[in-house]
C-alpha cells in the first residue's frame, strides 16, 4: 500500500500535464487559426463546442442524457438578441441576461426532470423543451418562422466595436476558453468528483449521505446557463436568432458532437462540434450528401471508435484527455 | 449518380472568354443558394442551378467575353448557415450575387448581409412580402412571388369568379395569420364574406376535426392558410373526406407544382391557387422545360427555376451595360431603371422597393382524366394582370419608397 499510493500520484500528476499540454495546443491553435480559417466558420464553431462542453458536463460526468438542451441554447440566444436589439443591451450584459434566462429555465426543466432517470430523463427534457419550442413559434416577440433578424453586435465594454470581425473573434475565443476552464474547474472540484459518484452508482453515493437529487440539479443549471452562454453568443456572432436553435434536431445535433469526440473527456466536445461543423459547412456545396455524409462518418465512428475520437486516442496514448 | 455529378461539378465555368479587367476579379460569380436536400429541394435546389447556367448559356456570356461562374450551396434551411456560407462567399470567394433563396429567415439574413456588404440578391425562392416591405434593401431584387401576390391572386380571382363565401384553414403562428387576413381582407374587399375560421396548431398532422368544420359551414371555397406539409396532408385528408367531390373547393394560399406533382392528380384535382409561371402555358415557356428537365432529373421547372433564369439574364443585362459588377447598388439601379425583357416572364419592370412586377396566374388541377402526361398538372382559370397583381408600392412601407 505505502508502495503504491506515491505512484498513483505520479501517474495522476502525468495525466493532469498531458491535459495542460493539450489545452496550450488548443490556445494556440484558437490564435493562429484565424489567418488560415474563416473567422464567422470558428466562431460558430466555439460558440457549438461551448455548447457541447456544456452538455457533456451532464451527460459525461453525471450520466443524464437530456434531449432538451436545445431549449437552453435557442433560448439564450432568443434572450440575448431582443436584450441587444429592443432593449439596447451593451454585447456583454446581452451574453449575461442570456446565461441568467438559460440558467433560470434550467432550474425550472432540472427540477422537474431530475426525478426521473434513464429514458424518461430524456423524454422530459425533450417535453419540456417541445413545449418552449412551440412556444418559441406563437410568441410575438420571438418573430415566428422569420426569427429575430438584424442584432446588432454593439460595443464590448462601451469601446471595443464588435462590427470588426477579428474583435468578435477575439471576444468569443476568450469566451469559450474561460468556459472551458471553468467546466475543467468544476469536473475536477470535490463537487465534480461527488457527480463522478453519482454517475457510477447513485444509490451509494447516496448512502455515503450525498443529497444527490441536490447535486444533480446543480449540474443540470450549471450546464444550462453555461450553453446560454454558448447560444447568447452565436446570436450576436450570426446577429440573428432563429427556430433552428430551439428545435429538436439541434438537441440530437449536440448529442451527435459529443459522442463522435467523446463521451467524458474534456476535449471530446470540441473536437466533436468542430468536426460537425466542418462538414455542415464545408460541403454545403455537395447539397443533399451533407446528410449521407454526417450519417456515414456516425456510424463509422460508432462502430470504429466507441470511445469516441479523443477518448480512443486518449487511451491508445495511456493519457487523459 | 447524376445527382453527384451534377453537385460535385457544381462550381463549373461557363465560357472562356479572355478575362475583363471590368468586373471584379476578372469574373461574374454567381451563387445559388437553396434547399438542396430537404422540403424544397425539387422545388427549388439542384434545379436553380441548371436555370442559372442556362441564363448564362442563352445570354451568350461566353460570345460576349464574358467569364461567368455559378457555385451552389445548401442552406439547410438554417439561417445560420445561410449566413455563413454567404459570408464566405462575398469575402473569400468573391460572389457578385446570391440567387434564389427559399425559407423566409435566410432570405431576411443574407439580405442585411448583401446590403452591409454592397453586393447583389435576387431573390426567387423565398416568399416573405416584408422583403420588399418594411426590410427592403437597395441591393435587393424580389423576383417570382410574395405571400401578398399569393393571397390576393387566389382571393381577388376566386370572388370574381363565384366563390364568394370563405372559410379559412389557418395555421396556428404568425405567418399563417398573415396569410388568412391578407386573403380575407381581398375577399371582403370584392364582396365575397367570410363565413368562418379555425386555427390548427403548427405543424399538425390529423386535420379531421378541422375539416369536419370547413365542411359543415356549407362555404363555397375553404382557403387553406398554412404552408409545406400541412397544405399537402390538409389536402390528402380533404379528399378523404370528399370535401372537393361534396362540391366545396379548395383554395391553397401556398403551394408549388412540385406539391401538386407529389400530391397527385387525384388527391389533388380541383385545387385552386395562384403562381406566377407554368411551363405549359406558352411555347416559349414549353421549349423551356423541354431543354430543362434532361438536366434536372426530369422534374419539370417551378415557376422558382423560371424565376432564377429571368433574374440572372436581366442581372447579366444590367452588369455588360454598366461594364462592372463591383458596386452592387449601382446594378440593382440599373436593373430597375432598365425594363425587364426574357421569353420566359416577357416584358415587365421593377420597382423601386425592389419588387419585380409580372402577371399571376389563377389555375386549377385537372381532374385525372384531362391529364395528358404526367406533368400536365394545371389549368389556367384567369390571369391577374400585372398592375393588380403585387402590393401597391405605397402599402409596403418600404423606407426607400417614402424616403
Amino acid at each position: 500500500m505505502q508502495q503504491i499510493a506515491p505512484m498513483e500520484a505520479s501517474v495522476r500528476t502525468e495525466r493532469s500535464r498531458s491535459e495542460i499540454v493539450a489545452f496550450m495546443l488548443m490556445a494556440v491553435a484558437l490564435i493562429v487559426a484565424p489567418a488560415v480559417i474563416y473567422p464567422l466558420f470558428l466562431m460558430k464553431a466555439l460558440c457549438f463546442a461551448l455548447f457541447a462542453c456544456a452538455f457533456n458536463l451532464l451527460i459525461g460526468y453525471v450520466g443524464l442524457l437530456s434531449f432538451g438542451h436545445a431549449l437552453f441554447f435557442g433560448w439564450a440566444s432568443y434572450i440575448s438578441a431582443h436584450a441587444a436589439k429592443v432593449w439596447g443591451f451593451p454585447p456583454e450584459l446581452a451574453v449575461l441576461t442570456a446565461t441568467a434566462g438559460a440558467a433560470a429555465l434550467g432550474f425550472v426543466a432540472g427540477a422537474i426532470a431530475i426525478r426521473r432517470q434513464g429514458i424518461y430523463f430524456a423524454m422530459v427534457t425533450l417535453a419540456l423543451a417541445q413545449m418552449m419550442y412551440f412556444f418559441a413559434v406563437q410568441a410575438p416577440f420571438t418573430g415566428g418562422e422569420d426569427g429575430i433578424q438584424s442584432v446588432p453586435r454593439g460595443k464590448l465594454f462601451g469601446f471595443l466595436n464588435l462590427a470588426d470581425q477579428m474583435t468578435m473573434y477575439t471576444f468569443v475565443a476568450i469566451v469559450f476558453l474561460l468556459c472551458f476552464l471553468l467546466i475543467y474547474r468544476i469536473i475536477h472540484s470535490p463537487f465534480g468528483e461527488v457527480l463522478k459518484a453519482i454517475r457510477e452508482n447513485e444509490p451509494r453515493a447516496i448512502s455515503l449521505g450525498y443529497k444527490t437529487d441536490r447535486y444533480k440539479l446543480a449540474a443540470f443549471v450549471l450546464s444550462a446557463a453555461l450553453t446560454g452562454v454558448a447560444g447568447g453568443t452565436k446570436a450576436l456572432v450570426f446577429q440573428l436568432a432563429s427556430l433552428t436553435d430551439v428545435n429538436w434536431p439541434m438537441s440530437g445535433e449536440v448529442v451527435l458532437m459529443t459522442l463522435l469526440g467523446g463521451l467524458g473527456t474534456v476535449f471530446g466536445p470540441v473536437v466533436g462540434a468542430f468536426i460537425i461543423i466542418a462538414m455542415q459547412n464545408y460541403l454545403a456545396a455537395f447539397g443533399q450528401w451533407v446528410l449521407v455524409i454526417q450519417g456515414v462518418i456516425f456510424v463509422t465512428c460508432v462502430m470504429l471508435f466507441r470511445r469516441g475520437i479523443v477518448g480512443e486516442i486518449a487511451s491508445l496514448l495511456r493519457i487523459k484527455l | 449518380m447524376k445527382r453527384i455529378i451534377g453537385l460535385a461539378t457544381l462550381a463549373v465555368a461557363i465560357g472562356c472568354g479572355t478575362a475583363q479587367a471590368q468586373y471584379s476579379d476578372g469574373v461574374i460569380k454567381i451563387g445559388v443558394m437553396n434547399d438542396m436536400s430537404g422540403t424544397y429541394a425539387d422545388l427549388t435546389g439542384p434545379g436553380s442551378v441548371v436555370a442559372a447556367q442556362m441564363a448564362v448559356e442563352d445570354f451568350g456570356a461566353a460570345a460576349k467575353g464574358l467569364k461567368v461562374e455559378i457555385v451552389g450551396a445548401d442552406h439547410q434551411n438554417k439561417p445560420d448557415i445561410g449566413s455563413n456560407v454567404v459570408r464566405s462567399w462575398i469575402d473569400t470567394d468573391k460572389v457578385d450575387v446570391i440567387v434564389d433563396v427559399p425559407t423566409s429567415s435566410v432570405a431576411l439574413a443574407v439580405n442585411e448581409i448583401v446590403r452591409e456588404k454592397n453586393k447583389v440578391f435576387l431573390i426567387s425562392g423565398a416568399a416573405a412580402s416584408n422583403l420588399t416591405g418594411d426590410k427592403c434593401s437597395p441591393n435587393t431584387v424580389h423576383w417570382t412571388y410574395d405571400t401578398w401576390a399569393l393571397a390576393n391572386g387566389t382571393g381577388n380571382a376566386i370572388v370574381k369568379t363565384g366563390g364568394k363565401n370563405w372559410f379559412f384553414l389557418t395555421a396556428d403562428y404568425a405567418f399563417g395569420h398573415a396569410l388568412e387576413r391578407d386573403t380575407a381582407a381581398v375577399v371582403e374587399k370584392n364582396g365575397g364574406k367570410v363565413m368562418g375560421k379555425v386555427r390548427h396548431p403548427f405543424p399538425a398532422t390529423d386535420f379531421s376535426s378541422f375539416l369536419l368544420q370547413a365542411q359543415a359551414s356549407k362555404a363555397q371555397i375553404i382557403g387553406l392558410a398554412n404552408a409545406g406539409a400541412d397544405t399537402t396532408n390538409a389536402i390528402k385528408q380533404a379528399a378523404e373526406f370528399g370535401i372537393v367531390k361534396g362540391g366545396q373547393s379548395l383554395a391553397a394560399l401556398l403551394i408549388f407544382i412540385s406539391d401538386v406533382k407529389a400530391l397527385g392528380l387525384p388527391t389533388a384535382q380541383g385545387l385552386v391557387f395562384t403562381e406566377a409561371w407554368y411551363w405549359d402555358l406558352n411555347d416559349a415557356n414549353r421549349d423551356f422545360a423541354k431543354r430543362f428537365a434532361p438536366r434536372n432529373k426530369g422534374i419539370h421547372p417551378s415557376m422558382i427555376h423560371a424565376g432564377v433564369y429571368s433574374a440572372v439574364t436581366h442581372y447579366l443585362k444590367a452588369v455588360t451595360e454598366l461594364k462592372s459588377d463591383a458596386d452592387g447598388k449601382a446594378v440593382v439601379a440599373k436593373m430597375k431603371a432598365t425594363p425587364t425583357d426574357d421569353k420566359l416572364f416577357g416584358k415587365g419592370t421593377i420597382r423601386a422597393d425592389g419588387r419585380k412586377i409580372h402577371p399571376m396566374y389563377l389555375f386549377e388541377v385537372k381532374k385525372p382524366e384531362e391529364s395528358k402526361g404526367p406533368w400536365d398538372l394545371y389549368k389556367l382559370r384567369a390571369t391577374i394582370p400585372a398592375n393588380e397583381a403585387f402590393r401597391p408600392i405605397g402599402e409596403g412601407k418600404c423606407p426607400l419608397v417614402s424616403g
